[in-house]
C-alpha cells in the first residue's frame, strides 16, 4: 500500500524531482556508464541517465495503465449490468461473444491488432488495451447482479415501478463497487504488464517515449556490457506489479470476507 | 451423462466459432494494409501487389473474405505465411514439438511443485512458511518473464557458463552424438526456459490448490477423519489433499494454453524453436496469417482445455460421476 | 449404576477475540459418564454442546484451546496429559463420534466400506479382507439392507438415514467404549431419527456402550436417556434423571425448555419458546447468565453466580432458587 502510494507520487512529482525527465543524452560522462553517484541508476548506449528514464516510465506505464483499466473497467461493468440485468436473449448473446472473446489469450488479441498500426499512437494503444480487458469483468459484474437481483431491496424497487435504468444505476451499480474496484487494481498491474510485454516485443509504446518494456528491449543488445540498463526497469515493473497485487488481495478480503 | 457431453461440446464449438470470428474481424477492421510490409521491403509492380492481393483474397469483398476464412477453417487450412511463403498449419506442426516439450515440462512442474507447495500452505496457513511462499510466489506473478528470462540468460548462460541459454540444440554436437547425449543436450536447453515460465507462473497453480486446501481441511469429513483416530498424515493427505485437487483440475485445463500463449516472451529471449518465438518473429514481421495461426491455436487450447476439463471434472469425481 | 468411564470436570474452552481478549464458549463444565448409560446433554443452539463434545477427543478447533485447568479422565487417565500418538490411539478406538451432519460429515471422494475398512486398519491389524468383512457385519447390524452393494457405494448415494447408519457403523468399528452422538438425528426426518435412535438404543444395550447423547431436542431425551445435563451458556446448569428432570424440572431455563417443546397432550396454546437469545460468548451476562432471560430473576441473580448445589441425589443445579428450595 505505502510503496504503491510511493510509486504514485515518484510518477507524478517526477518532473519535479528530475531536472531531465525525457534525458538528454550525458556526452560527458559517456556511454554505458554503471551506476555511480552522478548517475544513480547508471547510463544507456546513448548516455542517457537509467534513473530518469525508470521514473519517467513510471509516469507513462502508470498513465497508461490507469486509463486502459479505466476503460476497461467502465465497458465490463456496462455490459454485465446490461447481461445481467436484462437476462433473456441479450443476456444470452453477450455473454456468447464474451465466452468467444476470453477463448483468445488477451496477448494475442492485442497482437492481431497492434501489429496493424505502423505506428501506434499513445492513445489508441490504450483504447486497445482498455478495450480488450473487459470481458472477465463483465462475467464478473454480470454474476453479482444475478445475484443482487434477488435481493430483497431491489425486488421492492421492481415492485413500485422503478425505471429499470434507474434501478440498475441506483440499486445494482452500488453494490457491483466492491468486486469492481478489485477487478481494477488487479487489472493495473495486469496491464503493466501486458504494456512491458508489448513494448517489449517492439509494438507497444515506440521510442524515444521511455517505458519499461521498451527500456528492457532497448538495452537487450547492451545486457552484457551494461546489466543495469536491464535490471532496473525490470524491477520497476516487479515493484510496482507486487504492490498493486498486495493491494488488491488486501483489497478482495476487505470487500469479501469469504476470501479472508 | 451423454447429454450433457453433447451440450458442453456444443457449446466448445460455438465458443470457438465465435472467437474465431472475432480474430476476423479483429483483423480486417483494423486500419493498415496487411501487404503493407512486403511492398515495403521492395518497390513493387501494381501488377505484382494485385497478383498477391488476389492470392491472399484480399480483392474480395469483406463477407466473401469472411467465407473464404472460414472455408479454409474447416479444412484446416490456416493460409500461408507471408514472411516463410510455406502455409502456415506446416510451420505449426513443425514448431509444436518444441513448444509442447516446454510447456509440459512447465505444466508437470507446476501441477507437482505448485499443488505440493499449495498444500503445504493450507496446512501451515498463517504460520512464516505460508507467509513467505505466498509473498515469493505473488513476486514470481509480478515478474515479467522476459525480463527474467534476459536476466539468466545473462547470469547463468553467459557470465558464469553453466548452461547454455539460447536455442534447443547445441550446433556443435557431433552428429553421432547417440540419444542420451542429445536428449541431455536438450535438457539442459530446457532448464532456463522452463525454469523462467515456471516461476511467472506457479503462483496460480499454488494460490488455487492453497485455496482449495484451505475449504478442504475445513469440512466436517476431516474433523471424522481425525475422530476416527486416523494419522495426521493420513487425515491431510488422503482426506482433505484427495478432495482438495478437484477444484485443481479446473487449473489444468486453464493451463493448457501456456503450451502456446505463455512462451511467447520466454521463447522469444531464448531462441526457443516453439510456436512462441514464431509467433513474436511474426510480429516484427507483421506476419498476419502466422499471428492468426498461432491465436486460433491459443483459442482452441483455451476452449479444448476448458472441455476437457469439465469432461475430466464430470469423469472423477463420484459425486457427478454416479448422479447422471 | 456402574463405575465411571468418562469424567469431565471443570472444562473450559476459550478462543482468542479480535480485541485480544477470550471468549469462553465452554466455561466450567463438568460432568460424568458411566458404562452403560445414556446421558443426554441439552442446551439451544450455540449453548457450547458441540465444543464440549471435540473436548472429550481434544478436537478443539484451532484456535481455540482447552484451558489448563480443565480435567478428562478416561477410565482412569488423563486425557490432557496424552500425546499425539496416544491420544489417536483413543480416538476412534475407545472413544467414537458420531457427527450433526451425516451428509458432510462423510468424505464424498471416498465408499462407504472404504470409510470404514481405514477406521479398522486405523487401530488393528486386520487384513483388508478381514476388515472388509467385519465393514459388512457392521452394516448389517446398523440395519442397512443389502450391505454387500451399499459397502461399495459413494456418500451422495445414500439417503439422509442410510449415511448416518454407516457414520454410526463406523463409529462402532473398533468397539469403542464411548460413543458421543453429536445431534445424530437432526439432519433427518421423523421416522428416520426414531429409526437411528433406536439403533443406538439397541447397540449401547448389547455392547454395553456409554452413550453422550447431544441433543436440542427434548422430546428425543424423555425416551432414550437414563440422565440429563441441560446447558447454557457454556456450563451446565442442571442435572438429574430423566424421569426427575421430566417430572420436577427445578432451573428456570429447564422449565422454559420443556415449556417450549410441543408435546402431543395438552394444549397447543401451552407452547411458550424462552424469549431473547443466548448471548455472546465473548461477554457472558455478569452474575448468572440466565438471568437477563430468567422469569424469575432475582436481585441477587444479576450480580453473583450461582453455584452447583444439589437438590437431591443426583440432582444439582446452579440456581439461587436452590438455596430457596433447600431452606
Ligand atoms: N471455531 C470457532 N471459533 C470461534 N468461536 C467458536 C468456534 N466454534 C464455536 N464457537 C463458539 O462456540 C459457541 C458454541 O458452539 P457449539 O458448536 O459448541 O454450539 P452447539 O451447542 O453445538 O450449537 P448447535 O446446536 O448449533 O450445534 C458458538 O456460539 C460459537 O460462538
Ligand atoms: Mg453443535
Amino acid at each position: 500500500m505505502l510503496t504503491l502510494v510511493g510509486l504514485v507520487l515518484i510518477a507524478i512529482a517526477a518532473p519535479m524531482l528530475l531536472p531531465d525527465p525525457l534525458a538528454q543524452p550525458d556526452i560527458l560522462q559517456g556511454v554505458n556508464q554503471p551506476p555511480g553517484a552522478k548517475h544513480w541508476f547508471g547510463t544507456d548506449q546513448l548516455s542517457r541517465d537509467v534513473l530518469s528514464r525508470v521514473v519517467t516510465g513510471a509516469r507513462i506505464s502508470l498513465t497508461i495503465a490507469f486509463l486502459a483499466v479505466a476503460v476497461s473497467v467502465t465497458l465490463g461493468a456496462m455490459v454485465g449490468l446490461v447481461a445481467g440485468y436484462w437476462g433473456g436473449w441479450v443476456d444470452a448473446v453477450l455473454m456468447r461473444i464474451v465466452d468467444g472473446a476470453l477463448a483468445i489469450p488477451r496477448l494475442f488479441v492485442l497482437l492481431l491488432v497492434v501489429a496493424a498500426w505502423e505506428s501506434l499512437p499513445l492513445l489508441v494503444f490504450i483504447l486497445l488495451l482498455g478495450t480488450t480487458g473487459w470481458f472477465g469483468t463483465s462475467r464478473l459484474i454480470r454474476g453479482e447482479v444475478l445475484r443482487l437481483k434477488q435481493e430483497p431491496y431491489v425486488r421492492a424497487a421492481e415492485a413500485l415501478g422503478a425505471h429499470r435504468i434507474r434501478i440498475v444505476l441506483r440499486h445494482l451499480l452500488p453494490n457491483t463497487a466492491g468486486p469492481l474496484l478489485v477487478a481494477a487494481t488487479l487489472g493495473v498491474g495486469n496491464v503493466v504488464l501486458l504494456e512491458a510485454g508489448l513494448s517489449f516485443l517492439g509494438v507497444g509504446v515506440r521510442p524515444p517515449t521511455p517505458t519499461w518494456g521498451g527500456m528492457i528491449l532497448d538495452s537487450q543488445e547492451i545486457l552484457f556490457v551494461a546489466p543495469w540498463t536491464s535490471i532496473f526497469p525490470g524491477l520497476a515493473i516487479v515493484i510496482t506489479v507486487l504492490a498493486v497485487n498486495l493491494f488488491g488481495d488486501a483489497l478482495r478480503e476487505a470487500v469479501d470476507p469469504r476470501h479472508a | 451423462m451423454t447429454r450433457w457431453l453433447i451440450g458442453r461440446t456444443a457449446q466448445a464449438a460455438i465458443t470457438f466459432l465465435v472467437a474465431a470470428v472475432l480474430m476476423f474481424f479483429l483483423m480486417r477492421l483494423t486500419p493498415g494494409d496487411p501487404l503493407a510490409r512486403l511492398m515495403g521491403d521492395r518497390p513493387m509492380t501494381s501488377e505484382e501487389v494485385a497478383t498477391l492481393r488476389g492470392l491472399y483474397g484480399l480483392d474480395q469483398p469483406l463477407p466473401s473474405q469472411f467465407t473464404r476464412f472460414v472455408a479454409g477453417l474447416a479444412q484446416g487450412d490456416l493460409g500461408t505465411s507471408i514472411e516463410y511463403r510455406t502455409p502456415v498449419t506446416t510451420l505449426i506442426r513443425q514448431r509444436l514439438p518444441a513448444s509442447l516439450l516446454l510447456g509440459g515440462t512447465v505444466l508437470l512442474l507446476n501441477f507437482t511443485l505448485g499443488v505440493w507447495l499449495g498444500a503445504l500452505q493450507a496446512v501451515r496457513l498463517g504460520k512464516p512458511l505460508d507467509r513467505w511462499l505466498s509473498t515469493i510466489s505473488l513476486a514470481g506473478f509480478a515478474v515479467p518473464s522476459f525480463w527474467l528470462g534476459l536476466i539468466l540468460a545473462w547470469l547463468v548462460g553467459i557470465k558464469w557458463q553453466l548452461l547454455p541459454a539460447l536455442g534447443m540444440i547445441d550446433p556443435l554436437l557431433p552428429a553421432s552424438a547417440g540419444l542420451g547425449a542429445r536428449s541431455l543436450d536438450i535438457a539442459r536447453h530446457l532448464i532456463l526456459p522452463a525454469f523462467t515460465l515456471s516461476v511467472v507462473s506457479i503462483a496460480a497453480t499454488m494460490r488455487y490448490q492453497r485455496t482449495a486446501m484451505i475449504d478442504a481441511l475445513r469440512e466436517p469429513y476431516v474433523r471424522t477423519a481425525r475422530a476416527k483416530g486416523l494419522s495426521e498424515r493420513r487425515v491431510i493427505w488422503r482426506h482433505a489433499w484427495r478432495t482438495s485437487l478437484f477444484p485443481v483440475i479446473t487449473l489444468f485445463g486453464l493451463w493448457l494454453p501456456i503450451v502456446v500463449t505463455g512462451s511467447v516472451f520466454v521463447e522469444h529471449v531464448f531462441n526457443w524453436p516453439g510456436l512462441g518465438s514464431l509467433t513474436a518473429k511474426a510480429i516484427s514481421g507483421r506476419d498476419y496469417p502466422v499471428i492468426m495461426g498461432a491465436s486460433l491455436l491459443a483459442a482452441s487450447l483455451v476452449v479444448g482445455g476448458g472441455w476437457l476439463t469439465d469432461v475430466a471434472y464430470a469423469a472423477l469425481d463420484p459425486r457427478t460421476r454416479r448422479a447422471q | 449404576m456402574t463405575a465411571p468411564v468418562l469424567e469431565v470436570r471443570d472444562l473450559r474452552i476459550a478462543f482468542p477475540t479480535r480485541t485480544g481478549d477470550f471468549a469462553r464458549p465452554v466455561d466450567g463444565v463438568s460432568f460424568i459418564l458411566h458404562r452403560g448409560e445414556t446421558l443426554a446433554l441439552v442446551g439451544e443452539s450455540g449453548c457450547g454442546k458441540t465444543l464440549t463434545s471435540l473436548a472429550l477427543l481434544r478436537l478443539v478447533p484451532a484456535p481455540g484451546r482447552i484451558e489448563p485447568g480443565s480435567r478428562l479422565d478416561f477410565e482412569g487417565r488423563d486425557i490432557m496429559g496424552l500425546d499425539a500418538d496416544e491420544l489417536r490411539a483413543i480416538r476412534g478406538k475407545d472413544i467414537a463420534m458420531v457427527f450433526q451432519d451425516p451428509m458432510s460429515s462423510l468424505n464424498p471422494v471416498f465408499t462407504a466400506g472404504a470409510q470404514i475398512i481405514e477406521t479398522i486398519k486405523a487401530h488393528e491389524s486386520e487384513s483388508t479382507k478381514a476388515a472388509r468383512d467385519r465393514a459388512l457385519g457392521l452394516l448389517r447390524e446398523v440395519g442397512i439392507s443389502d450391505p454387500e452393494l451399499r459397502i461399495d457405494q459413494y456418500p451422495h448415494e445414500m439417503s439422509g438415514g442410510m449415511r448416518q447408519r454407516v457414520m454410526i457403523a463406523m463409529a462402532l468399528a473398533t468397539e469403542p467404549g464411548v460413543l458421543i452422538a453429536d445431534e445424530p438425528t437432526t439432519a433427518l426426518d421423523v421416522t428416520v431419527q426414531a429409526q437411528i435412535l433406536e439403533i443406538l438404543d439397541r447397540l449401547r444395550e448389547i455392547r454395553g456402550l456409554a452413550v453422550l447423547l447431544i441433543t436440542h431436542d427434548l422430546g428425543i431425551v424423555a425416551n432414550r436417556a437414563d440422565r440429563v445435563a441441560v446447558m447454557y451458556a457454556g456450563r451446565i446448569v442442571e442435572e438429574a434423571s430423566t424421569r426427575t428432570l421430566f417430572e420436577a424440572p427445578s432451573h428456570p431455563y429447564t422449565q422454559g425448555l420443556l415449556e417450549s417443546v410441543p408435546r402431543l397432550t395438552g394444549p397447543v396454546q401451552s407452547l411458550k419458546p424462552i424469549p431473547g437469545t443466548v448471548p455472546d460468548p465473548a461477554r457472558w451476562p455478569a452474575g448468572c447468565r440466565f438471568h437477563p432471560r430468567c422469569p424469575k430473576v432475582m436481585a441477587r441473580c444479576r450480580a453473583e453466580d450461582p453455584s452447583r448445589l444439589a437438590l437431591a441425589d443426583g440432582h444439582h443445579m446452579a440456581c439461587w432458587l436452590a438455596e430457596e428450595t433447600a431452606r
